[in-house]
C-alpha cells in the first residue's frame, strides 16, 4: 500500500486499485492469517474513516417528500458535517431507512418504518418511536436499536452484534440465523424464533411461539413466559448466577426488568445432537438418506 | 452439560488448548483426527466486574451502557496459541507470546476485546485497504 497516494487511487479503476493495494498477491489458505496484535497500539475508539460527529450537534430531517435513497444519502452528508444526533420525521413506513451506517451516531426515527430498516449498521444508536416491518436490523454488526412498539417477522435476521430491542411483541422467525449480539423482546415472539441460531443471545420477556430454537447450532435463548414448544435439538439448561447477573443488567438498561426479577426465566440452548456430525458414520447417513 | 460443552472433548481447564493444541479428547475426535466444535465457550456472557478502563472509555465514547458487540468477543486458541477471531477479517489474529495471560477466561476475554478493538481501529487493519479498493460511496 505504501507508495500509492489516495489521490492516485481515486484516478484508478477498481481493478487497478485492487492490484495497486497488493490484494492480488495474498495467499488465501483458509487458516490463520498469521497477523499478530500490537499490544502497544494506540488507544482509538472509532474507525480511521469514521466521520467526527458530536452527539450534542443535533438536526431534524423531514422525510415526508424524500425517497429512501435521498434520506440515506442525506444522513451521510449530515454525519460528514459533524451532526451526531439526527431526527427523522414523518418516515411514513419507508423501507430500508437508515441502512449501512458504519460509525457512531444517535438516530431517532419519529414514526414507523417498513422493511429492512436500519440493516447492516455498525455502531449507531437508533430509537424508533413507532413500529417496524420485516427484517429490522438485519445483519446488524454493532450499536443499539430500540423500537418502542411492535416489530414484524425475521426481526434481527442474521444479526452479528449489538443490542436489538423491541419493547412490544414481534412476529415469527425472530433472530433467524443469528450469529451474535443480543435480541430483547419485551412482549411475545412468534413461531420458529431462534431458527438456526449460531451464536448470540435472545431474551423474550413474554411468551414464545412453537418450535423455539429449532435446529440451533449454538447461542442462548432466555424466555420469561411460556414456551409453546421447543424446536428440534433445542433443550433447556440451568440458569447460572452469571446468566442472572447479565439478564438483570441488560433488562434494567432498557427498562424491561420484570417486577418478579429474572429467576423464573427458562434458558434454552442447543442440544448439539443435530449439527455436530459425530453421531452417525457416513455409511449410516447414506442408509438413512 | 448441554450448551456449555461440545459433543467432542469437554473443556475442563482454561489452558486446555494451550497444552494440547490438537484437542482430541473424545473417541470420535480421535477417530476423525480433529477437535469438534469451538475451543472456547461461545456462550459465556461477560462479567462486568472485570471490565477494563479502556473498554469502559469505549462504551462512553459510543454512548453504550455495556460492551455491545464486544460481548461476543472471546479469547480463543488456534494451533496451541492464544488468538482472537476478527469478524472484519474473517480470520484469527494471534496474541503475542510476550503477553502474560490471566488464569481465567473472563479476564482473558477482556484482554481479547481490548486487543481486537485497538486492531480494528488502527490503520494497519486490512479493512482500511479494502475500503479504499472497493468502497462505492
Amino acid at each position: 500500500m505504501a507508495g500509492v497516494t489516495d489521490e492516485e487511487l481515486k484516478q484508478m479503476t477498481q481493478e487497478e486499485r485492487v492490484t495497486a493495494l497488493g490484494m492480488r498477491t495474498e495467499q488465501l489458505t483458509g487458516k490463520s492469517l498469521y497477523v499478530e496484535f500490537d499490544p502497544d497500539a494506540e488507544e482509538r475508539f472509532t474507525y480511521p474513516w469514521a466521520p467526527d460527529v458530536d452527539f450534542n450537534k443535533r438536526t431534524e430531517l423531514d422525510t415526508d417528500k424524500m425517497t429512501t435513497t435521498e434520506v440515506n444519502s442525506r444522513i451521510r452528508e449530515l454525519m460528514r458535517e459533524g451532526y451526531g444526533t439526527i431526527v427523522l420525521q414523518n418516515p411514513r413506513g419507508k423501507h430500508s431507512l437508515g441502512v449501512g451506517i458504519l460509525s457512531k451516531l444517535n438516530l431517532i426515527i419519529e414514526g414507523s418504518t417498513g422493511y429492512f430498516g436500519v440493516g447492516l449498521i455498525d455502531g449507531p444508536n437508533v430509537r424508533i418511536t413507532g413500529r417496524v416491518g420485516w427484517s429490522c436490523a438485519e445483519n446488524m454488526m454493532a450499536g443499539t436499536v430500540v423500537i418502542e412498539k411492535n416489530a414484524g417477522s425475521t426481526f434481527g435476521a442474521a444479526m452479528r452484534g449489538g443490542d436489538l430491542v423491541c419493547k412490544g411483541s414481534v412476529g415469527s422467525r425472530t433472530g433467524i440465523d443469528q450469529k451474535g449480539g443480543t435480541i430483547i423482546v419485551g412482549g411475545d415472539t412468534g413461531a420458529l424464533s431462534g431458527f438456526m441460531m449460531q451464536r448470540g443471545r435472545m431474551v423474550v420477556c413474554g411468551n414464545a411461539g412453537k418450535n423455539l430454537g429449532d435446529s440451533m447450532y449454538d447461542g442462548t435463548i432466555y424466555v420469561g413466559g411460556e414456551i409453546r414448544s421447543l424446536g428440534v435439538d433445542a433443550v433447556t439448561a440451568e440458569l447460572t448466577d452469571l446468566d442472572k447477573k447479565w439478564l438483570k443488567r441488560k433488562l434494567t438498561q432498557y427498562g424491561l426488568m420484570p417486577e418478579k426479577g429474572v429467576d423464573h426465566f427458562t434458558k434454552v440452548v442447543a442440544g448439539k445432537q443435530l449439527w455436530n456430525y459425530d453421531n452417525l458414520e457416513p455409511t449410516e447417513k447414506k442408509l438413512i438418506l | 452439560m448441554a450448551g456449555t460443552q461440545y459433543r467432542g472433548s469437554e473443556i475442563t481447564d482454561v489452558d486446555q488448548f494451550l497444552k494440547d493444541a490438537d484437542g482430541l479428547g473424545s473417541e470420535r475426535e480421535k477417530e476423525i483426527g480433529q477437535h469438534i466444535g469451538y475451543r472456547y465457550d461461545v456462550n459465556l456472557v461477560p462479567d462486568y466486574d472485570r471490565i477494563t478502563p479502556y473498554l469502559q472509555k469505549y462504551m462512553e465514547v459510543m454512548g453504550w451502557d455495556d460492551l455491545n458487540w464486544l460481548e461476543d468477543v472471546h479469547m480463543g486458541y488456534e494451533e496451541g496459541a492464544p488468538a482472537v477471531f476478527d469478524r472484519n477479517n474473517n480470520g484469527w489474529i494471534r496474541v503475542p507470546d510476550t503477553l502474560d495471560l490471566p488464569d481465567n477466561q473472563q479476564d482473558r476475554d477482556m484482554i481479547a476485546r481490548e486487543l481486537l478493538l485497538k486492531f480494528q481501529m488502527s490503520d494497519r487493519h486490512p479493512l482500511v485497504a479494502l475500503r479504499k479498493a472497493y468502497m462505492k460511496f
